[in-house]
């Protein structure tokens, strides 16, 4: 599904991903946990293709095609999604008219039938009541006025109708409470499926319960400092992440 | 140059101004017009907005009589809106489509009766008197000008307690003749107390580059109670010259709520001033510019706070492409008697080019001490992580600029009180950002589908 080789990654001239190595195969789900700053969302933008993460070195391909050089849409249309730790606020633009620009571009690429205004809709409604938002948020503007959780709850939304192969969440269980990360949970696992994957960046233990991971990996100061099954979430859930750094600057 | 623009509009001016009723104002416009000079770089309100496209037109009277085409015809109907209307084409009445006469609310200077003639003896001229009584330099020339040369305009006078269910539309059109001409065109709104109305005034044209100049003036009287919604747009062409000015005088416990927006023209001015003349009045002000190719498109705007306990609050925004060039000057004068006044000011500027300008200047002039004022203006390109998190979905950077430039503006649509005349609005707004059509779709595609509303 993707190759993470040697990756090594600037923002604003500071070296933050360094030398890191990560392999996912289809159907896989990846959790991604490590300290705050240690890199993780630096991973999923630089994944994404945002503007000033700068990669100095290393290769990443999804299903065998090198992504880097691709714009951020192109990556998205080769089925790459990142569910947003901080999802932006877009005021005057409906959130239908950005699913709908959204998925439009998507399944022209990857050949598939354009959906109608009003199959869309239909579609969106689904969609609306699986994440359990209310459809009056079609209407709104992008995210705007959102609470944290419905923004997250919209992210997911928007996951399941680009039905991407690759989808990064990026703490996207941070800020709910225990019903919204059921819903969540149920979400992300009803997509879980033989050819699609997942890297799930997380604080928490507790949506590991959810979500139950293949592996779990410690990102710690730029790179993969440990990996393990779904009882390493357990350890450092109960040691915290002391140990492992030591580990790692022992080892640098 | 300005010395023959000058002799030139007042020898037209003279020529055309010939109705009894107001040979006093006519005469009064044309010596204040001799008197005045023509404004250079160097004078302060029109320091980054050159006139040089208009004082090097040769301007004639419009032809008598001008073709009235399907292009015109589809102009006028502004997206089918509902309403009774009025629709000059280069200065003349159409009467085909002219259903708003037989309202007793609308009538013309030319055909109005004894009370309506005492009215416009009584009111016109006198709003705009209040700007030069301001001494704020908001009352200009063309406005003298204006007064020079009316012979004939549209009275609207809303009784008391009388409320117009319907908008009513203006519209003033243009099309390209043989030589370029001059026009000047005037309103008079009156509303008595407790009156209620909705104007919708336009300003468009033909798609054919155009060779007018419109010198419009606007005078609203908004009485006790009363509340008027006005809308100003301008469609135009982009050839065509627009000098407009709207004058505000507000009443004890009045509203005015307007949007004003400006699609941008080679030489596009709007002043508008608003006077708070008796307490409890409100100004719900916004507006909209989005100037593109080489363009220029300026709003300043004068809020008069005379009396205690008034309230504005004021928004405008403006969005710049190509080599465009945008002036707001927002201008709010507190004056010492106008304690517990309320008012605040917002501009917003996105930039799309590092060729497009913006010159901003909130001008906040306070000399009473118990009044709360905010203003703000800023200038900004498109939000970098806005176009990433639209990429990201798949969208075309192209597309996501649209969309969002789309959505700057459309915030303040949002806001407008009718919503038909936003609809109206949208498709024409998103159009203009996606210049190419695959990039408006899927703006457009909720309307069309008929999936905003209630259905969605
Ligand atoms: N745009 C930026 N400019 C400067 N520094 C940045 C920028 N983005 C990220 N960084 C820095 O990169 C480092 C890694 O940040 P990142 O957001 O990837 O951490 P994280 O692992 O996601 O942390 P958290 O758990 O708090 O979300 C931090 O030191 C952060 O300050
Ligand atoms: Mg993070």
């Amino acid at each position: 599904m993707i190759s993470i080789n040697n990756l090594h990654a600037n923002v604003e001239d500071k070296n933050i991903l360094k030398g890191l190595n990560l392999e996912i195969k289809p159907g896989e789900v990846h959790a991604i946990m490590g300290p705050n700053g240690a890199g993780k969302s630096t991973l999923g933008n630089v994944l994404a293709g945002r503007d000033g993460y700068e990669v100095t070195a290393g290769s990443v391909t999804l299903n065998g095609k090198d992504i880097l050089e691709m714009e951020p849409e192109e990556r998205a249309r080769e089925g790459l999604f990142l569910a947003f730790q901080y999802p932006v606020e877009i005021p005057g633009v409906s959130n239908l008219e950005f699913l709908k620009a959204s998925v439009d571009a998507v399944r022209a690429h990857q050949g598939k039938p354009a959906l109608d205004s009003v199959q869309f809709l239909k579609l969106a409604r689904e969609k609306c009541k699986a994440v359990n938002l209310d459809q009056s948020f079609l209407k709104r503007g992008v995210n705007e006025g959102f609470s944290g959780g419905e923004k997250k709850r919209n992210e997911l939304m928007q996951m399941m109708l680009l039905e991407p192969s690759l989808c990064i969440l990026d703490e996207t269980d941070s800020g709910l409470d225990i019903d919204a990360l059921q819903v969540v949970a149920e979400g992300v696992n009803a997509m879980r499926d033989a050819n699609r994957s997942f890297i799930v960046v997380t604080h928490y233990q507790r949506l590991l319960d959810y979500i139950v991971p293949d592996y779990v990996h410690v990102l710690a100061n730029g790179r993969i400092v440990k990996s393990g099954g779904k009882e390493l979430a357990l350890e450092l859930e109960e040691k915290g992440y002391g140990w492992l750094e030591s580990a790692d600057n022992g080892a640098a | 140059m300005a010395e023959q623009f000058h002799a030139q509009q007042l020898a037209l001016a003279s020529e055309q101004a010939r109705n009894p009723l107001l040979a006093a104002l006519n005469a009064a416009g044309q010596q204040a017009f001799a008197a005045a000079s023509v404004p250079n770089r160097k004078t302060e309100a029109w320091k980054y907005t050159s006139l040089h496209n208009l004082l090097t037109g040769d301007f004639q009277r419009p032809a008598s009589q001008s073709e009235f085409t399907a292009a015109l015809r589809e102009a006028a109907t502004l997206g089918n809106l509902k309403a009774p209307r009025l629709v000059f084409v280069n200065g003349q009445l159409n009467n085909e489509l002219s259903d708003a006469l037989a309202l007793e609310q609308v009538t013309l200077f030319s055909q109005a009766n004894a009370a309506q003639q005492a009215l416009i003896s009584q009111h016109l001229g006198s709003v705009l008197a209040q700007a030069a009584d301001n001494q704020s330099g908001s009352a200009h020339l063309f406005n003298d000008l204006n007064n020079a040369a009316v012979n004939d305009g549209v009275l609207i006078h809303v009784g008391k307690n009388q409320r117009l269910e319907q908008p009513l539309q203006i519209s003033w059109l243009t099309t390209a003749e043989a030589q370029p001409f001059s026009l000047n065109s005037r309103l008079l709104m009156i509303l008595d107390s407790g009156a209620e109305a909705t104007l919708a005034e336009h300003y468009a044209s033909d798609e054919q580059p155009q060779n007018s100049f419109t010198n419009a003036l606007t005078e609203l009287v908004i009485g006790d109670n009363a509340r008027l919604q006005h809308y100003r747009l301008q469609l135009m062409q982009e050839d065509a010259l627009h000098i407009g000015s709207t004058h505000v005088a507000l009443a004890r416990d009045s509203q005015y709520n307007a949007f004003h927006l400006g699609l941008g023209t080679r030489l596009t001015r709007n002043d508008i001033v608003v006077n708070h003349n008796a307490g409890g009045s409100h100004c719900e002000l916004s507006g909209v510019y989005i100037p593109q190719n080489q363009q220029l498109l300026d709003f300043h705007t004068c809020i008069e706070h005379k009396v205690p306990h008034c309230t504005t609050n004021e928004v405008f925004r403006g969005i710049m492409n190509d080599k465009a060039r945008a002036v707001f000057n927002g201008r709010i004068h507190i004056h010492p008697q106008a304690q517990k006044t309320l008012a605040e000011l917002s501009n917003k500027n996105l930039l799309l080019t590092n060729t497009a300008e913006i010159y901003t200047k909130p001008e906040l002039e306070i000399y009473a001490d118990d009044v709360k004022c905010a203003h703000g203006a800023t200038v900004a390109q498109l939000e970098e992580k806005a176009m990433f998190y639209m990429q990201s979905r798949g969208i075309s950077k192209k597309e996501a600029e649209v969309m969002l430039s789309f959505g700057f503006i459309n915030e303040l649509l949002e806001a407008l009180p009718d919503e038909d005349i936003a609809q109206v609005l949208r498709p024409l707004l998103a159009r203009r950002f996606g210049r190419d059509q695959s990039l408006s779709r899927h703006l457009l595609e909720n309307e069309t589908a008929g999936l905003s509303g209630e259905n969605a």
